[in-house]
Protein backbone atom coordinates (compact mmCIF):
# COMPACT_ATOMS: atom_id res chain seq x y z
CA UNK A 1 0.00 0.00 0.00
CA UNK A 2 2.65 2.36 1.01
CA UNK A 3 4.13 2.07 -2.76
CA UNK A 4 0.88 2.48 -4.41
CA UNK A 5 0.27 5.73 -2.27
CA UNK A 6 3.90 6.60 -3.46
CA UNK A 7 3.04 6.77 -7.22
CA UNK A 8 -0.34 8.16 -6.15
CA UNK A 9 1.67 11.26 -4.51
CA UNK A 10 4.20 11.48 -7.31
CA UNK A 11 1.92 11.51 -10.38
CA UNK A 12 -1.63 12.94 -8.49
CA UNK A 13 -2.83 9.75 -10.00
CA UNK A 14 -2.38 6.39 -10.54
CA UNK A 15 -0.60 6.06 -13.39
CA UNK A 16 0.75 3.26 -16.00
CA UNK A 17 2.53 3.69 -19.35
CA UNK A 18 0.94 3.77 -22.86
CA UNK A 19 0.11 0.45 -24.44
CA UNK A 20 -0.15 -0.41 -28.13
CA UNK A 21 -2.97 -2.28 -29.63
CA UNK A 22 -2.63 -3.82 -32.84
CA UNK A 23 -6.15 -4.03 -34.21
CA UNK A 24 -6.30 -5.68 -37.66
CA UNK A 25 -6.09 -6.47 -40.65
CA UNK A 26 -9.63 -9.08 -40.26
CA UNK A 27 -10.98 -8.38 -37.04
CA UNK A 28 -14.55 -9.47 -36.45
CA UNK A 29 -15.51 -6.71 -34.97
CA UNK A 30 -14.87 -4.17 -38.31
CA UNK A 31 -16.50 -4.70 -42.07
CA UNK A 32 -13.40 -3.99 -43.94
CA UNK A 33 -9.86 -5.04 -44.36
CA UNK A 34 -7.43 -2.58 -42.20
CA UNK A 35 -4.78 -2.90 -39.63
CA UNK A 36 -5.13 -0.35 -36.62
CA UNK A 37 -2.15 0.48 -34.07
CA UNK A 38 -3.85 2.13 -31.16
CA UNK A 39 -2.01 3.44 -28.83
CA UNK A 40 -3.68 3.27 -25.29
CA UNK A 41 -3.85 5.18 -22.24
CA UNK A 42 -5.76 2.63 -20.01
CA UNK A 43 -8.98 2.50 -21.92
CA UNK A 44 -8.82 6.21 -23.61
CA UNK A 45 -7.54 6.34 -27.35
CA UNK A 46 -4.41 8.41 -27.32
CA UNK A 47 -3.39 7.87 -30.84
CA UNK A 48 -4.50 5.93 -33.89
CA UNK A 49 -2.28 5.36 -37.04
CA UNK A 50 -4.19 3.20 -39.55
CA UNK A 51 -2.62 0.86 -42.11
CA UNK A 52 -4.73 0.41 -45.16
CA UNK A 53 -3.80 -1.22 -48.56
CA UNK A 54 -4.56 -5.05 -47.88
CA UNK A 55 -6.77 -5.13 -50.23
CA UNK A 56 -4.82 -3.43 -52.95
CA UNK A 57 -4.64 -4.97 -56.38
CA UNK A 58 -3.53 -2.32 -58.86
CA UNK A 59 -6.78 -1.27 -60.09
CA UNK A 60 -5.14 1.74 -61.71
CA UNK A 61 -2.14 -0.84 -63.28
CA UNK A 62 -5.00 -3.19 -65.03
CA UNK A 63 -7.02 -0.10 -66.47
CA UNK A 64 -4.17 0.70 -67.87
CA UNK A 65 -3.31 -2.37 -69.93
CA UNK A 66 -6.45 -3.49 -71.12
CA UNK A 67 -9.25 -1.46 -73.21
CA UNK A 68 -11.72 1.56 -71.84
CA UNK A 69 -14.48 -1.31 -71.98
CA UNK A 70 -12.61 -3.58 -69.79
CA UNK A 71 -11.84 -1.63 -66.85
CA UNK A 72 -15.60 -1.47 -66.41
CA UNK A 73 -15.98 -5.33 -64.42
CA UNK A 74 -12.63 -3.92 -62.41
CA UNK A 75 -15.14 -1.02 -61.05
CA UNK A 76 -17.61 -3.06 -59.98
CA UNK A 77 -15.05 -4.18 -57.72
CA UNK A 78 -14.43 -1.33 -56.12
CA UNK A 79 -17.17 -0.66 -54.11
CA UNK A 80 -18.73 -4.28 -53.92
CA UNK A 81 -21.98 -3.39 -52.11
CA UNK A 82 -22.56 -0.44 -54.74
CA UNK A 83 -21.13 -1.88 -57.78
CA UNK A 84 -23.51 -0.48 -60.07
CA UNK A 85 -22.48 2.91 -58.61
CA UNK A 86 -18.91 2.72 -59.71
CA UNK A 87 -19.68 1.54 -63.27
CA UNK A 88 -21.69 4.73 -63.72
CA UNK A 89 -19.06 6.41 -62.61
CA UNK A 90 -16.63 5.11 -64.93
CA UNK A 91 -18.75 5.21 -67.82
CA UNK A 92 -20.03 8.70 -67.44
CA UNK A 93 -15.91 10.24 -67.12
CA UNK A 94 -15.68 8.14 -70.40
CA UNK A 95 -18.78 9.43 -72.00
CA UNK A 96 -17.44 12.95 -71.21
CA UNK A 97 -14.27 12.29 -72.88
CA UNK A 98 -16.15 10.95 -75.90
CA UNK A 99 -18.78 13.68 -76.38
CA UNK A 100 -21.31 11.20 -75.83
CA UNK A 101 -24.66 11.67 -74.72
CA UNK A 102 -26.72 8.58 -73.77
CA UNK A 103 -30.24 8.53 -74.71
CA UNK A 104 -33.48 8.55 -72.20
CA UNK A 105 -34.14 5.41 -71.14
CA UNK A 106 -30.68 4.52 -70.34
CA UNK A 107 -30.39 7.69 -68.13
CA UNK A 108 -33.32 6.23 -66.15
CA UNK A 109 -32.44 2.87 -66.25
CA UNK A 110 -28.90 4.00 -64.62
CA UNK A 111 -30.72 6.07 -62.41
CA UNK A 112 -32.54 4.00 -60.86
CA UNK A 113 -30.23 0.89 -60.81
CA UNK A 114 -27.97 3.25 -58.82
CA UNK A 115 -30.11 4.37 -56.32
CA UNK A 116 -30.91 -0.02 -56.20
CA UNK A 117 -27.01 0.31 -55.40
CA UNK A 118 -27.20 2.85 -52.96
CA UNK A 119 -30.21 1.56 -51.17
CA UNK A 120 -27.86 -2.05 -50.94
CA UNK A 121 -24.97 0.22 -49.64
CA UNK A 122 -26.34 1.58 -47.05
CA UNK A 123 -28.39 -1.60 -46.05
CA UNK A 124 -24.57 -2.94 -45.09
CA UNK A 125 -23.78 0.04 -42.98
CA UNK A 126 -26.92 0.02 -40.64
CA UNK A 127 -27.11 -3.52 -40.85
CA UNK A 128 -23.36 -4.33 -39.99
CA UNK A 129 -23.36 -1.56 -37.37
CA UNK A 130 -25.89 -3.19 -35.37
CA UNK A 131 -24.02 -6.67 -36.17
CA UNK A 132 -20.69 -5.06 -34.63
CA UNK A 133 -22.49 -3.42 -31.58
CA UNK A 134 -23.90 -6.70 -30.66
CA UNK A 135 -27.12 -7.18 -32.22
CA UNK A 136 -28.02 -10.05 -34.94
CA UNK A 137 -31.27 -9.32 -35.54
CA UNK A 138 -31.32 -6.62 -37.28
CA UNK A 139 -28.43 -7.35 -39.44
CA UNK A 140 -30.73 -10.02 -40.43
CA UNK A 141 -33.80 -7.67 -41.44
CA UNK A 142 -31.07 -5.13 -43.31
CA UNK A 143 -29.96 -8.51 -44.90
CA UNK A 144 -33.15 -9.65 -46.20
CA UNK A 145 -34.30 -6.24 -47.23
CA UNK A 146 -30.33 -5.84 -48.80
CA UNK A 147 -31.39 -8.88 -50.62
CA UNK A 148 -34.07 -7.96 -52.18
CA UNK A 149 -32.67 -5.47 -53.83
CA UNK A 150 -30.13 -7.52 -55.30
CA UNK A 151 -32.80 -9.87 -56.61
CA UNK A 152 -34.03 -6.60 -58.66
CA UNK A 153 -30.13 -6.38 -59.71
CA UNK A 154 -30.05 -9.72 -60.71
CA UNK A 155 -32.94 -9.25 -62.57
CA UNK A 156 -31.49 -6.20 -64.38
CA UNK A 157 -28.14 -7.68 -65.43
CA UNK A 158 -27.84 -11.25 -64.30
CA UNK A 159 -25.65 -10.64 -61.42
CA UNK A 160 -26.29 -9.91 -57.33
CA UNK A 161 -22.97 -8.27 -56.57
CA UNK A 162 -21.02 -7.42 -59.25
CA UNK A 163 -23.40 -6.31 -62.00
CA UNK A 164 -20.48 -5.21 -64.88
CA UNK A 165 -24.55 -3.37 -65.95
CA UNK A 166 -23.49 -0.49 -67.76
CA UNK A 167 -22.03 0.22 -70.75
CA UNK A 168 -19.82 3.10 -72.23
CA UNK A 169 -23.03 4.89 -73.96
CA UNK A 170 -25.53 2.59 -72.76
CA UNK A 171 -26.21 -0.06 -70.20
CA UNK A 172 -26.19 -4.15 -71.03
CA UNK A 173 -30.08 -4.44 -71.08
CA UNK A 174 -32.91 -2.96 -71.25
CA UNK A 175 -35.21 -3.88 -67.69
CA UNK A 176 -37.19 -7.28 -68.44
CA UNK A 177 -40.92 -7.43 -68.77
CA UNK A 178 -43.05 -7.14 -65.78
CA UNK A 179 -39.99 -5.38 -63.43
CA UNK A 180 -41.78 -2.55 -62.20
CA UNK A 181 -44.67 -4.86 -60.89
CA UNK A 182 -41.95 -7.01 -59.02
CA UNK A 183 -39.65 -3.90 -58.09
CA UNK A 184 -43.01 -2.06 -56.22
CA UNK A 185 -43.26 -5.28 -54.68
CA UNK A 186 -40.33 -5.60 -53.55
CA UNK A 187 -40.51 -1.80 -52.91
CA UNK A 188 -43.63 -2.46 -50.19
CA UNK A 189 -41.82 -5.06 -48.76
CA UNK A 190 -38.19 -3.34 -48.21
CA UNK A 191 -40.33 -0.33 -46.80
CA UNK A 192 -41.76 -3.30 -44.15
CA UNK A 193 -38.11 -4.37 -43.25
CA UNK A 194 -37.50 -0.77 -42.75
CA UNK A 195 -40.35 -0.69 -40.62
CA UNK A 196 -39.26 -3.14 -38.66
CA UNK A 197 -35.68 -1.97 -38.61
CA UNK A 198 -36.41 1.11 -37.15
CA UNK A 199 -38.51 0.09 -34.74
CA UNK A 200 -36.01 -1.98 -32.77
CA UNK A 201 -32.95 0.36 -33.03
CA UNK A 202 -33.52 3.43 -33.42
CA UNK A 203 -35.10 4.47 -30.53
CA UNK A 204 -32.70 1.31 -28.69
CA UNK A 205 -31.24 2.55 -25.52
CA UNK A 206 -27.90 0.26 -25.95
CA UNK A 207 -27.83 1.42 -29.41
CA UNK A 208 -28.33 5.11 -28.74
CA UNK A 209 -25.60 4.84 -26.31
CA UNK A 210 -22.96 3.80 -27.93
CA UNK A 211 -23.51 5.91 -31.01
CA UNK A 212 -24.43 9.53 -29.60
CA UNK A 213 -21.54 11.66 -29.21
CA UNK A 214 -19.57 9.09 -30.54
CA UNK A 215 -16.77 10.34 -33.27
CA UNK A 216 -17.53 14.36 -33.58
CA UNK A 217 -16.01 16.26 -36.08
CA UNK A 218 -16.76 19.66 -37.16
CA UNK A 219 -18.34 20.40 -40.34
CA UNK A 220 -14.97 22.89 -41.05
CA UNK A 221 -12.51 20.06 -40.01
CA UNK A 222 -14.61 17.53 -42.11
CA UNK A 223 -14.65 19.73 -45.25
CA UNK A 224 -10.33 20.18 -45.06
CA UNK A 225 -10.17 16.74 -44.86
CA UNK A 226 -11.61 16.71 -48.00
CA UNK A 227 -14.80 14.23 -45.94
CA UNK A 228 -17.76 14.29 -48.28
CA UNK A 229 -21.46 11.92 -48.35
CA UNK A 230 -23.79 11.24 -45.32
CA UNK A 231 -20.32 12.18 -42.97
CA UNK A 232 -20.78 15.39 -43.97
CA UNK A 233 -24.55 15.84 -44.67
CA UNK A 234 -24.69 14.49 -40.81
CA UNK A 235 -22.53 17.45 -39.87
CA UNK A 236 -24.82 19.76 -41.65
CA UNK A 237 -23.43 20.32 -45.18
CA UNK A 238 -25.92 20.01 -46.95
CA UNK A 239 -23.86 18.78 -50.05
CA UNK A 240 -25.09 16.06 -52.74
CA UNK A 241 -23.81 16.06 -56.18
CA UNK A 242 -27.42 14.94 -57.09
CA UNK A 243 -28.66 18.02 -56.30
CA UNK A 244 -26.07 19.93 -56.50
CA UNK A 245 -24.23 19.39 -59.90
CA UNK A 246 -27.06 17.35 -61.13
CA UNK A 247 -26.04 14.45 -63.60
CA UNK A 248 -28.32 11.59 -65.41
CA UNK A 249 -32.24 12.31 -64.16
CA UNK A 250 -31.41 13.68 -60.54
CA UNK A 251 -33.11 16.87 -62.06
CA UNK A 252 -35.94 15.44 -62.83
CA UNK A 253 -36.87 13.43 -59.85
CA UNK A 254 -38.53 14.84 -56.83
CA UNK A 255 -35.70 13.79 -53.45
CA UNK A 256 -34.84 15.32 -50.21
CA UNK A 257 -31.12 15.61 -48.83
CA UNK A 258 -31.73 14.85 -45.26
CA UNK A 259 -28.88 16.37 -43.01
CA UNK A 260 -27.97 16.11 -39.11
CA UNK A 261 -27.21 18.45 -36.30
CA UNK A 262 -24.34 17.43 -34.35
CA UNK A 263 -22.92 15.05 -37.25
CA UNK A 264 -21.94 12.45 -33.98
CA UNK A 265 -22.39 8.68 -35.25
CA UNK A 266 -26.35 8.74 -34.46
CA UNK A 267 -26.74 11.65 -36.81
CA UNK A 268 -24.86 9.23 -39.42
CA UNK A 269 -27.51 6.54 -38.87
CA UNK A 270 -30.33 8.73 -39.09
CA UNK A 271 -28.92 10.49 -42.41
CA UNK A 272 -28.44 6.94 -43.97
CA UNK A 273 -31.41 5.63 -43.39
CA UNK A 274 -33.72 9.16 -44.50
CA UNK A 275 -31.84 8.43 -47.36
CA UNK A 276 -32.75 4.89 -47.88
CA UNK A 277 -36.16 6.41 -47.98
CA UNK A 278 -35.16 8.73 -50.52
CA UNK A 279 -33.46 6.21 -52.30
CA UNK A 280 -36.93 3.94 -52.82
CA UNK A 281 -38.44 7.40 -53.84
CA UNK A 282 -36.22 8.02 -56.51
CA UNK A 283 -36.70 4.07 -58.25
CA UNK A 284 -40.28 4.43 -57.67
CA UNK A 285 -40.56 7.43 -59.87
CA UNK A 286 -37.87 6.23 -62.22
CA UNK A 287 -40.42 2.89 -62.77
CA UNK A 288 -43.20 5.57 -63.08
CA UNK A 289 -40.96 7.41 -66.07
CA UNK A 290 -39.68 4.35 -67.62
CA UNK A 291 -43.09 2.93 -68.17
CA UNK A 292 -44.10 6.75 -69.38
CA UNK A 293 -41.66 6.77 -72.43
CA UNK A 294 -42.27 3.55 -72.92
CA UNK A 295 -39.36 1.39 -75.16
CA UNK A 296 -36.87 2.60 -76.59
CA UNK A 297 -32.89 2.14 -77.31
CA UNK A 298 -30.75 1.55 -74.32
CA UNK A 299 -27.69 2.33 -75.96
CA UNK A 300 -26.36 5.52 -78.09
CA UNK A 301 -25.89 5.46 -82.12
CA UNK A 302 -22.65 6.24 -82.22
CA UNK A 303 -20.34 4.17 -84.56
CA UNK A 304 -17.30 4.57 -82.28
CA UNK A 305 -19.60 2.85 -79.40
CA UNK A 306 -22.23 0.80 -80.68
CA UNK A 307 -22.29 -2.60 -81.75
CA UNK A 308 -23.91 -3.24 -84.92
CA UNK A 309 -26.87 -5.73 -84.81
CA UNK A 310 -26.41 -8.98 -85.42
CA UNK A 311 -28.91 -9.23 -88.50
CA UNK A 312 -26.47 -6.59 -90.15
CA UNK A 313 -23.20 -8.51 -88.77
CA UNK A 314 -24.04 -11.53 -90.74
CA UNK A 315 -24.72 -9.95 -94.09
CA UNK A 316 -22.70 -6.59 -94.45
CA UNK A 317 -19.12 -6.51 -94.49
CA UNK A 318 -18.57 -3.13 -93.45
CA UNK A 319 -20.76 -4.12 -90.10
CA UNK A 320 -18.69 -7.25 -89.71
CA UNK A 321 -15.65 -5.31 -89.68
CA UNK A 322 -16.90 -2.52 -87.15
CA UNK A 323 -17.90 -5.79 -84.99
CA UNK A 324 -14.47 -7.24 -84.82
CA UNK A 325 -13.39 -3.86 -84.33
CA UNK A 326 -15.70 -3.35 -81.56
CA UNK A 327 -14.73 -6.18 -79.66
CA UNK A 328 -11.21 -6.39 -79.85
CA UNK A 329 -10.40 -3.10 -79.69
CA UNK A 330 -13.48 -0.76 -78.27
CA UNK A 331 -13.86 2.43 -78.85
CA UNK A 332 -10.83 4.79 -79.62
CA UNK A 333 -11.23 8.13 -76.78
CA UNK A 334 -9.97 11.67 -78.19
CA UNK A 335 -6.83 12.06 -76.59
CA UNK A 336 -7.46 14.81 -73.63
CA UNK A 337 -8.19 14.28 -70.05
CA UNK A 338 -12.07 14.17 -68.00
CA UNK A 339 -13.38 14.51 -64.56
CA UNK A 340 -16.31 13.13 -62.97
CA UNK A 341 -17.63 13.04 -59.88
CA UNK A 342 -21.00 11.28 -58.60
CA UNK A 343 -22.42 11.33 -55.24
CA UNK A 344 -21.72 7.26 -54.33
CA UNK A 345 -22.91 6.08 -51.43
CA UNK A 346 -19.88 7.35 -49.07
CA UNK A 347 -19.48 10.45 -50.89
CA UNK A 348 -17.91 11.90 -54.10
CA UNK A 349 -16.74 9.24 -56.37
CA UNK A 350 -14.82 10.68 -59.24
CA UNK A 351 -12.99 9.62 -61.62
CA UNK A 352 -10.06 11.34 -63.64
CA UNK A 353 -9.44 9.62 -67.43
CA UNK A 354 -6.75 10.50 -69.65
CA UNK A 355 -6.33 9.21 -73.62
CA UNK A 356 -3.92 9.28 -75.29
CA UNK A 357 -6.01 8.49 -78.35
CA UNK A 358 -5.85 4.87 -78.61
CA UNK A 359 -7.95 2.10 -77.62
CA UNK A 360 -5.99 1.57 -73.96
CA UNK A 361 -6.95 4.47 -71.12
CA UNK A 362 -3.58 5.98 -70.34
CA UNK A 363 -4.44 6.57 -67.03
CA UNK A 364 -7.65 5.75 -65.03
CA UNK A 365 -7.71 7.23 -61.38
CA UNK A 366 -10.84 6.79 -58.99
CA UNK A 367 -11.13 9.29 -56.54
CA UNK A 368 -11.92 6.68 -53.42
CA UNK A 369 -14.83 8.62 -51.26
CA UNK A 370 -13.94 5.05 -48.32
CA UNK A 371 -10.07 6.41 -48.45
CA UNK A 372 -10.50 9.83 -47.75
CA UNK A 373 -13.78 9.40 -45.46
CA UNK A 374 -11.17 6.90 -43.59
CA UNK A 375 -8.01 9.67 -43.49
CA UNK A 376 -9.62 11.61 -40.54
CA UNK A 377 -10.76 8.90 -38.16
CA UNK A 378 -7.59 9.56 -35.72
CA UNK A 379 -8.89 12.98 -35.08
CA UNK A 380 -12.67 12.10 -34.50
CA UNK A 381 -11.10 9.35 -32.22
CA UNK A 382 -8.35 11.19 -29.75
CA UNK A 383 -9.48 11.02 -26.27
CA UNK A 384 -12.18 8.85 -26.90
CA UNK A 385 -13.17 4.78 -25.76
CA UNK A 386 -11.37 2.41 -27.21
CA UNK A 387 -15.07 0.87 -28.01
CA UNK A 388 -16.53 4.03 -29.85
CA UNK A 389 -13.82 3.33 -32.45
CA UNK A 390 -16.65 0.39 -33.90
CA UNK A 391 -19.30 2.60 -34.36
CA UNK A 392 -17.27 5.39 -36.00
CA UNK A 393 -15.50 2.90 -38.51
CA UNK A 394 -18.99 1.48 -39.68
CA UNK A 395 -20.33 5.19 -40.10
CA UNK A 396 -16.88 5.62 -42.01
CA UNK A 397 -18.19 2.78 -43.96
CA UNK A 398 -14.57 2.19 -45.49
CA UNK A 399 -15.05 -0.64 -48.32
CA UNK A 400 -11.46 -2.07 -48.59
CA UNK A 401 -11.97 -2.38 -52.17
CA UNK A 402 -12.34 1.08 -52.70
CA UNK A 403 -10.26 1.89 -50.41
CA UNK A 404 -7.15 0.29 -51.45
CA UNK A 405 -7.72 -0.21 -55.27
CA UNK B 1 -4.13 33.65 -71.39
CA UNK B 2 -7.62 32.64 -72.42
CA UNK B 3 -10.00 32.53 -68.84
CA UNK B 4 -12.67 29.89 -70.95
CA UNK B 5 -15.33 31.80 -68.66
CA UNK B 6 -14.02 30.59 -65.05
CA UNK B 7 -14.31 33.34 -62.87
CA UNK B 8 -11.23 30.40 -61.18
CA UNK B 9 -8.89 31.06 -63.81
CA UNK B 10 -9.91 34.76 -64.40
CA UNK B 11 -9.07 35.34 -61.09
CA UNK B 12 -5.97 33.30 -60.88
CA UNK B 13 -4.94 35.02 -64.12
CA UNK B 14 -5.09 38.37 -62.87
CA UNK B 15 -3.55 37.64 -59.38
CA UNK B 16 -0.64 35.51 -60.44
CA UNK B 17 0.02 35.95 -64.05
CA UNK B 18 3.55 34.78 -64.04
CA UNK B 19 2.57 31.11 -61.79
CA UNK B 20 0.15 30.42 -64.68
CA UNK B 21 2.02 28.41 -67.67
CA UNK B 22 -1.18 27.72 -69.83
CA UNK B 23 -4.95 26.96 -69.46
CA UNK B 24 -7.52 24.81 -71.14
CA UNK B 25 -11.05 24.25 -70.21
CA UNK B 26 -11.20 20.45 -72.44
CA UNK B 27 -14.94 18.97 -71.37
CA UNK B 28 -15.97 22.23 -69.50
CA UNK B 29 -13.26 21.23 -67.16
CA UNK B 30 -11.41 24.62 -66.39
CA UNK B 31 -8.06 23.69 -66.00
CA UNK B 32 -4.68 25.80 -64.93
CA UNK B 33 -1.22 24.57 -65.59
CA UNK B 34 1.27 26.34 -63.29
CA UNK B 35 4.94 26.12 -62.43
CA UNK B 36 5.78 23.67 -59.98
CA UNK B 37 7.89 26.16 -57.90
CA UNK B 38 4.66 28.41 -57.47
CA UNK B 39 2.05 25.27 -56.78
CA UNK B 40 1.43 26.31 -53.26
CA UNK B 41 0.98 30.11 -54.24
CA UNK B 42 -1.54 28.80 -56.11
CA UNK B 43 -3.48 26.28 -54.47
CA UNK B 44 -3.65 28.84 -51.29
CA UNK B 45 -5.12 31.60 -53.08
CA UNK B 46 -7.82 29.25 -55.02
CA UNK B 47 -8.64 28.71 -51.39
CA UNK B 48 -8.84 32.17 -49.36
CA UNK B 49 -9.42 34.46 -52.32
CA UNK B 50 -13.04 36.18 -51.72
CA UNK B 51 -15.87 34.59 -54.54
CA UNK B 52 -13.75 31.57 -55.36
CA UNK B 53 -13.06 29.67 -51.51
CA UNK B 54 -12.17 26.21 -52.78
CA UNK B 55 -12.17 24.86 -49.57
CA UNK B 56 -12.46 21.47 -50.55
CA UNK B 57 -9.30 19.30 -51.74
CA UNK B 58 -11.42 16.93 -54.02
CA UNK B 59 -8.77 14.91 -55.33
CA UNK B 60 -4.83 14.36 -55.73
CA UNK B 61 -3.10 12.76 -57.78
CA UNK B 62 -0.53 12.44 -60.08
CA UNK B 63 0.04 10.98 -63.83
CA UNK B 64 3.21 9.68 -65.74
CA UNK B 65 3.84 10.87 -69.42
CA UNK B 66 6.31 8.58 -70.37
CA UNK B 67 5.85 7.76 -74.02
CA UNK B 68 2.92 9.98 -74.27
CA UNK B 69 2.47 10.85 -78.42
CA UNK B 70 3.81 13.79 -79.47
CA UNK B 71 4.42 15.27 -75.78
CA UNK B 72 6.77 17.04 -74.68
CA UNK B 73 7.93 18.82 -71.20
CA UNK B 74 8.11 16.98 -67.70
CA UNK B 75 7.66 13.54 -67.15
CA UNK B 76 5.36 13.35 -64.31
CA UNK B 77 2.45 15.72 -63.47
CA UNK B 78 0.23 16.10 -60.03
CA UNK B 79 -2.67 16.61 -60.53
CA UNK B 80 -5.25 18.71 -58.15
CA UNK B 81 -8.80 18.79 -58.20
CA UNK B 82 -10.41 21.64 -56.01
CA UNK B 83 -14.06 22.41 -55.24
CA UNK B 84 -16.08 24.80 -53.16
CA UNK B 85 -18.57 24.10 -50.97
CA UNK B 86 -19.88 27.36 -51.13
CA UNK B 87 -19.86 27.97 -55.02
CA UNK B 88 -20.60 24.66 -55.86
CA UNK B 89 -17.87 25.11 -58.65
CA UNK B 90 -14.39 22.79 -59.32
CA UNK B 91 -11.27 24.01 -61.21
CA UNK B 92 -8.07 21.42 -62.07
CA UNK B 93 -4.70 22.63 -60.92
CA UNK B 94 -1.96 20.69 -62.97
CA UNK B 95 2.13 20.90 -62.26
CA UNK B 96 5.11 19.19 -64.47
CA UNK B 97 7.25 17.48 -62.04
CA UNK B 98 10.62 16.01 -64.04
CA UNK B 99 11.76 12.80 -63.73
CA UNK B 100 15.08 13.50 -61.72
CA UNK B 101 14.39 15.43 -59.03
CA UNK B 102 10.60 14.06 -58.60
CA UNK B 103 9.96 16.20 -56.26
CA UNK B 104 7.44 18.76 -55.78
CA UNK B 105 6.21 20.95 -52.40
CA UNK B 106 3.45 19.16 -50.37
CA UNK B 107 0.43 20.89 -49.95
CA UNK B 108 -0.65 19.39 -46.11
CA UNK B 109 -0.35 22.89 -44.87
CA UNK B 110 -3.10 23.85 -47.09
CA UNK B 111 -5.64 21.19 -46.80
CA UNK B 112 -4.67 18.05 -44.54
CA UNK B 113 -6.55 15.75 -46.81
CA UNK B 114 -3.35 16.02 -48.94
CA UNK B 115 -1.95 13.98 -46.17
CA UNK B 116 -2.57 10.53 -47.48
CA UNK B 117 -3.13 11.03 -51.41
CA UNK B 118 0.17 12.93 -51.21
CA UNK B 119 1.65 8.87 -49.35
CA UNK B 120 -0.38 7.78 -52.25
CA UNK B 121 1.20 9.46 -55.08
CA UNK B 122 4.50 8.91 -53.72
CA UNK B 123 4.04 5.26 -53.43
CA UNK B 124 2.70 4.58 -56.88
CA UNK B 125 4.73 6.94 -59.13
CA UNK B 126 7.75 7.49 -56.52
CA UNK B 127 7.06 11.76 -56.56
CA UNK B 128 8.43 12.95 -53.09
CA UNK B 129 6.54 15.77 -51.16
CA UNK B 130 8.90 18.46 -49.89
CA UNK B 131 7.86 19.21 -46.18
CA UNK B 132 5.27 16.76 -45.65
CA UNK B 133 4.78 15.66 -41.91
CA UNK B 134 4.67 12.21 -42.64
CA UNK B 135 6.09 10.23 -46.08
CA UNK B 136 5.25 6.75 -46.05
CA UNK B 137 4.37 4.45 -48.77
CA UNK B 138 0.26 4.26 -48.17
CA UNK B 139 -0.79 1.42 -49.89
CA UNK B 140 2.29 -0.98 -50.70
CA UNK B 141 4.26 -2.52 -48.12
CA UNK B 142 7.96 -1.06 -47.04
CA UNK B 143 9.80 -4.17 -48.87
CA UNK B 144 8.42 -3.03 -52.34
CA UNK B 145 10.74 -2.08 -55.11
CA UNK B 146 9.68 0.50 -57.24
CA UNK B 147 6.42 2.27 -57.83
CA UNK B 148 3.92 0.29 -59.92
CA UNK B 149 1.88 3.37 -61.69
CA UNK B 150 4.77 4.15 -63.30
CA UNK B 151 5.18 3.72 -67.44
CA UNK B 152 8.09 1.67 -67.46
CA UNK B 153 7.31 -0.72 -64.57
CA UNK B 154 6.00 -4.02 -66.22
CA UNK B 155 2.96 -5.17 -65.44
CA UNK B 156 4.45 -8.66 -64.56
CA UNK B 157 7.22 -7.66 -62.59
CA UNK B 158 7.20 -9.70 -59.49
CA UNK B 159 8.14 -8.56 -55.93
CA UNK B 160 10.39 -10.27 -52.98
CA UNK B 161 8.05 -12.69 -51.01
CA UNK B 162 8.20 -10.76 -47.22
CA UNK B 163 7.81 -12.22 -43.95
CA UNK B 164 5.74 -11.53 -41.14
CA UNK B 165 6.75 -7.89 -39.63
CA UNK B 166 6.60 -8.75 -35.94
Amino acid sequence: MAHVRKLEDEEGDLHSGHQILNMGPSHPATHGTVKFLIELDGETIVDLDIQVGYLHRGFEKECESGTWYQAIPYTDRLNYNSAILANIGYCLAVEKLLGIETPERCQWLRTMSGELARLADHLTRCGAACLELAAMTPFLYGIEARELTWDLCEALCGARVTSNYVRIGGVKHDMPDGFPAVARGFIGKIRELLADYDSIVTQNRLFVDRLRGTGVLPKEELIRYGVTGPILRAAGVPMDLRKDQPYLKYAEVDFDVPIGEVGDNYDRYLVCVEEMHQSLRIVEQCLVALEKIGPGPVNVDDPRVRWPAKGRVFNKMEELIQQFKAVTEGPMVPPGEAYHAIESANGELGFYVVSDGSAQPWKVRCRPPSLINLQPMPIMLRGAMLADLIPTFDFINMIGGECDR
Amino acid sequence: MDDFGSVALRKLLDALPDAVVATHAQHGDATAIVAPGRVIDVLRFLRDAPGLDFDMLSDLCAADYLGYPEREGPRFEVVYHLLSTTHLHRVRVKAGVPEVPAQIDSCVEVWPAANWLEREVFDLYGIRFRNHPDLRRLLLYEEFEGHPLRKDYPKERRQPLVGPRN
